[in-house]
């Protein structure tokens, strides 16, 4: 098999940092449009962190949204397109922080579009703060000790937290640090893209992935450090699934 | 068609309708609950979109995701809720987007009160958000007004690209009044405006970015650009009601609810043989500078600003044209008080008489 550059890429180089797995997510989504032949009718909700990136490398249409918005930028648009297949691709600041009104809503009414939750355990757009994401005892610039529960409270954990919820019909997370995690991903993108295309409301997909720069850590340590650390805490897995037959 | 009675709100929301506003999305506050409320049911009747957001913030940007698919998108709210906007609104000049954002205003600071204000002039037509940008802003006296400033806003936001605000206080939003609507507009087919997402069925082309960030020397253009879309409406855009100004030697100036009540104290003061005149913005912005300059100022004894604003915020667009060649008197209330013509008779009368300081 030969691997390419995703058709829904543009054939530029990546502003991310070398080995930042936004890069992985950002080829695993267009891979998926390229499958489903969905390139030009998606329509890609960017938002304000790293990810804002992507403005510049996606091939079908998009619009950036302030910081923590897309998911009500995405409302909007899709209500008013629903036919167009609408995601929105979110960082951990943008989604779990200053968004989580806007996902809470968009997910309680169950809009018909998909969100791609990139959940790194830091800001690191603004150089590696604390989020809500960010595991006791991380250190990060903003808890230079280590993340303490006592005053910032517990890392928040968005796939539970959205299950609870009546209205959506997928919400599952992810390790992007082994092949198979991505292989998984991909595929519940595709299901998630299925469903919307189906008109069967709001679904959530959460990538656990890394920031080396703001880690400090090489790419490959990345990899170790997630098994260690990330993925013990937030629990690879699906969290709700209303249309399980769906593949 | 015949006229209607109806409530200042909802002649709003019925006008956004005439329009072709075809999503809204808000969330509650007083004084300005009847259209979103008129609009939850009405939309529906005409295959548009009501979203009742989760905040004033979600919902400005809801609005911003239906302007990026070239649909006409309305939100409303009052002061408080103005404030969460202006990211939003922000956001909508930023990405140049257009969309109509009412402003049915009360009392402030904070909380304020619920009643009728005009408190959010400076907001409104200086800074609506971070950045530097501006919005067209209007300021209706009448439900007829409304009806027709609120029919004509896309057509200003869509030439500009740019929000346009509709700057009406809660007075005006709570009578009610006759009013006559106009046709109703069919939205255009989707894909035909240069910033909607979709494609005109059949059409290939590439990607369409709606970008709200950019790299420093295009910003700067961009900036540019803004600028002198701003000159063209002052030169071009500005609409403002003159009221027996020929022989005025005191000139009030006074717009909305404000205006409607000094206009009654004007005609007691003419029958008494006192020459008063009135200067009523439309537009708030563009200002209507020029009814400022052609005063004669040899006959001008006195401007009088009547706000419903403590302190005045329309006084220091008024000194700039003024120039010192007049005057300028401030008569105001506040908090929700209200102006009734013997206040403002009064106020003015003793003006004349040369008892105010
Ligand atoms: C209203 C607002 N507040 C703050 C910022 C600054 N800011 C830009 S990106 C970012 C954090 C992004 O973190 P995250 O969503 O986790 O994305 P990452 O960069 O980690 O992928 C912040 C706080 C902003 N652009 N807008
Ligand atoms: S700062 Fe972190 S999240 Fe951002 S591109 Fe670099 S490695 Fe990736
Ligand atoms: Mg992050």
């Amino acid at each position: 098999m030969e691997y390419q550059r995703p058709s829904s890429l543009k054939p530029t180089s990546s502003g991310f940092c070398p080995g930042c797995m936004h890069s992985l997510a950002t080829k695993l989504i267009a891979d998926v449009l390229d499958d489903m032949g969905q390139q030009e009718n998606s329509v890609h909700v960017v938002p304000v962190g790293c990810a804002t990136l992507n403005l510049a490398y996606w091939k079908g249409d998009l619009v950036g949204a302030a910081h923590g918005r897309a998911p009500a930028v995405a409302t909007g648009f899709k209500r008013t397109n629903p036919d167009r297949l609408v995601f929105a691709y979110q960082g951990d600041g943008d989604c779990a922080a200053i968004g989580l009104a806007e996902i809470m809503g968009a997910a309680n009414r169950g809009e018909n579009f998909t969100v791609i939750f990139f959940n790194n355990q830091t800001y690191g757009m603004t150089g590696g703060q604390m989020a809500p994401t960010t595991l006791i005892g991380q250190k990060t610039t903003t808890t230079r000790d280590g993340r303490d529960p006592l005053t910032t409270g517990y890392p928040l954990k968005m796939c539970e937290l959205l299950a609870t919820l009546e209205a959506p019909s997928f919400i599952a997370r992810f390790a992007l640090n082994t092949p198979k995690g991505c292989l998984e991903a991909k595929k519940a993108i595709k299901k998630a893209f299925t469903l919307q295309l189906e008109n069967k409301g709001f679904s959530f997909i959460e990538l656990l992935g890394n920031c080396p720069t703001n880690w400090g850590l090489t790419p490959l340590q990345t990899l170790d450090y997630m098994n260690t650390n990330t993925i013990p805490y937030f629990v690879p897995g699906v969290y709700k699934d209303k249309y399980a037959e769906v593949k | 068609m015949a006229k209607i009675l109806m409530k200042g709100n909802e002649a709003i929301a019925e006008a956004a309708v005439r329009a072709g506003c075809r999503f809204f999305a808000g969330y509650p506050i007083t004084p300005q609950n009847e259209i979103p409320e008129y609009l939850s049911w009405r939309l529906p009747e005409v295959g548009g979109v009501f979203v009742q957001g989760e905040s004033e913030v979600a919902s400005v940007n809801m609005v911003y995701g239906a302007a990026a698919s070239g649909c006409r998108a309305m939100t409303s709210s009052s002061g408080p809720g103005i404030s969460l906007k202006a990211e939003g609104i922000s956001y909508l000049a930023g990405t140049q987007l257009p969309a109509v954002i009412v402003n049915i205003s009360r009392g402030g600071p904070g909380l304020g009160s619920i009643q009728p204000a005009q408190q959010d002039y400076l907001q409104a037509t200086k800074a609506l958000g971070h950045g530097g940008f501006r919005v067209m802003v209007f300021a209706p006296a009448t439900l007829q007004e409304a009806v027709d400033v609120t029919y004509n806003a896309w057509e200003y936001a869509e030439r500009d690209r740019n929000p346009v605000m509709i700057l009406m206080d809660g007075c005006l939003g709570s009578i009610m009044e006759q009013v006559e609507f106009p046709e109703m507009k069919e939205p255009d087919r989707k894909g035909t405006h240069a910033w909607d997402l979709n494609r005109v069925e059949g059409e290939k082309r590439s990607a369409r970015l709606l970008l709200p960030y950019f790299p420093e020397a295009l910003l700067e253009v961009k900036n540019k650009s803004h600028k002198a879309m701003i000159e063209r409406w002052q030169k071009n855009d500005v609409q403002v009601e003159e009221f027996m100004l020929e022989d005025a030697e005191y000139v009030a100036v006074a717009y909305g609810i404000s205006a409607r009540v000094a206009k009654e104290a004007i005609l007691r003061l003419r029958d008494e043989g006192h020459k008063v005149g009135l200067i009523r913005p439309i537009t708030l912005f563009p200002f209507p500078k020029e009814s400022f300059q052609k005063l004669n100022y040899e006959q001008v004894k006195g401007i009088i600003d009547i706000e419903l604003a403590i302190p005045a915020q329309m006084h220091d667009d008024i000194a700039l044209e003024v120039l010192g060649r007049a005057p300028i008197h401030d008569y105001c209330r506040s908090g929700g008080m209200l102006f009734d013509d013997d206040g403002i008779y009064n106020a003015v009368k003793k003006i004349i008489d040369g008892g105010a300081k």
